[in-house]
């Protein structure tokens, strides 16, 4: 998307897997971590525009449920991504 | 039913971005800048830091520099400016369908009809900008008011992330204390005219004889006694509307300064092909040629002259725009920056009184020609085919003004007419 690379640590792009509905729509069932490891996404509790300000950036925010945690996905543009927990 | 009108800032527009994108640099001075090796090195934004430091926009970087050595230079990223200024139009388009721009980071909009849905001015400007902090992570300063140049100067008085209102019952207490270049369009000849007669402030403006600022001003006199007292009706206009096109322009700040005729002569080959190239795409000739000239020390000037026949052929958009410039400039100063202007335009198909005294067959080849270079252009790249003129210089000859430039400076008053 950005022609500029920000080169920002905390804003790992990943890779997602979703399942795309017959009548329109979408939802994304598993994220691919940087280290290659695929979590399955459990539930999905909300969806809104939201920016992320310790990644830098915005999208449309998945609310998910992973492995009993909750997570943030942000698909921005064209592309999917998370911000780095702390530690 | 009075009208409410909301004017929506974006603060520190590229800053805040470039901010947002790069959590590192956020509290350090920060200054958007253009590219020096291009010669574009001036501050374009800063953020609040660098704004405590003195920091202004336009000036150069060396000079931001001085003023904060520890200063954050990046370049900008207008295709992310035009994104997010895309998704705050977006915001505004749940409250109204009447959005009028004022370039990419400020917009009028009109929520009179909406205030039975959403509440009153107020409350929308303040559900406004919590959902643009929320969902874009930038901040922005909402003016509210009756009219549309009030409601600007209530989001210049509080930043970042507030909502002024301005009354009928509070504006001279809010606005007349300002400073009479506060208003829309008084620059800073019209300051200087202003200020030999005693007048500083809005206020005092407004309370001047209204004949007495037009033997000062002319017709804009009247214009800003009318802004001063909140006597503005233009109406905001609709989603839409705006893409309606008055005029087609270019401009370019060039890679060194243009020190005689010549050097002018090829900037408007170059800004009069992209000029024409554009008016022949949405299909439209213009009758009057407008240039745009700014000196080095930033002076600048604009004057126009009207073309015998309606044309959107560049040769003779360049010819007309080096008449006007030979009849008005007397290079006392080299010049920086230039630019050429197509207005007062109709669309290419309507009927047209053909000269006797002109060779008619000729006008028909030149169209030709041109349609032809746009042609192999879009086949070939824009540097496929060159006039010779712009061979004799180097820096000033590379110049590709169609596809470097997408942003275009917007006015108040559509195509430049007075209402």
């Amino acid at each position: 998307m950005e022609e500029k690379d920000y080169n920002n640590p905390d804003k790992i792009y990943i890779s997602v897997r979703a399942v795309f509905y017959p009548d329109g729509g979408f939802k994304p069932t598993s994220l691919i971590w940087e280290d290659g490891r695929e979590y399955q996404i459990d539930r999905v509790t909300d969806i809104r525009r939201a920016a992320s300000l310790k990644a830098g950036g915005t999208g449309i925010r998945y609310t998910c449920k992973v492995a009993g945690k909750q997570v943030h996905l942000f698909l921005e543009e064209d592309r999917w991504f998370m911000e780095r927990k702390e530690g | 039913m009075e009208r409410v009108i909301l004017h929506s800032d974006l603060n520190n527009f590229y800053a805040s971005v470039e901010c947002l994108y790069c959590p590192a640099i956020r509290d350090k001075p920060v200054a958007v800048c253009g590219d020096p090796e291009a010669r574009h090195g001036i501050v374009l934004a800063k953020n609040y830091p660098a704004r405590a430091a003195g920091i202004k926009t336009g000036e150069a970087i060396w000079q931001a520099k001085q003023k904060s050595p520890g200063l954050v230079v990046v370049t900008p990223n207008f295709p992310l400016y035009l994104r997010f200024a895309r998704l705050a139009r977006e915001i505004y388009g749940d409250y109204t369908d009447q959005i009028e721009p004022f370039g990419l980071d400020e917009a009028w909009l009109d929520v009179g009809n909406s205030s039975s849905i959403y509440g009153d001015g107020v409350h929308i400007a303040d559900e406004i900008r919590a959902r643009i902090k929320y969902e874009l992570g930038v901040t922005a300063s909402v003016g509210v008011s009756y009219n549309k140049i009030f409601a600007k100067l209530g989001s210049d008085m509080k930043k970042p992330d507030a909502t002024t209102v301005i009354t009928r019952d509070n504006y001279r207490d809010i606005v007349w204390p300002l400073p009479a270049e506060d208003l829309l369009y008084v620059g800073r000849a019209t300051r200087r005219k202003l200020f030999r007669y005693g007048i500083k402030t809005i206020g005092d403006i407004a309370v001047a004889r209204p004949g007495m600022l037009y033997s000062l001003l002319g017709k804009w006199g009247e214009v800003l006694w009318a802004f001063a007292n909140g006597q503005d009706n233009s109406p905001v206009a609709r989603v839409g509307e705006e893409g309606l096109i008055k005029s087609v322009g270019n401009s370019i700040t060039t890679p060194r300064d243009l020190q005689n005729d010549n050097d002018v002569q090829m900037i408007f080959y170059v800004l009069s092909e992209s000029v024409a190239a554009r008016m022949r795409d949405h299909g439209f000739r213009c009758r009057t040629v407008q240039i745009h000239i700014r000196d080095n020390t930033l002076f600048s000037f604009e004057a126009q002259g009207k073309l015998a026949r309606p044309a959107s052929v560049s040769t003779i958009l360049a010819e007309k725009a080096m008449e006007i410039f030979t009849a008005r400039y007397t290079w006392e100063k080299p010049i920086r920056s230039v630019g050429v202007r197509g207005c007062d335009l109709i669309t290419a198909h309507s009927q047209e009184q053909l000269s006797l005294f002109e060779d008619e067959e000729r006008r028909l080849k030149q169209e030709k020609l041109e349609e032809t270079v746009d042609l192999l252009r879009r086949r070939f790249g824009h540097f496929s085919v060159q006039r010779a003129v712009l061979l004799q210089d180097a820096d000033l000859g590379i110049i590709n003004p169609r596809e470097d430039h997408v942003i275009h400076p917007v006015g108040f008053f559509k195509g430049g007419k007075l209402p």
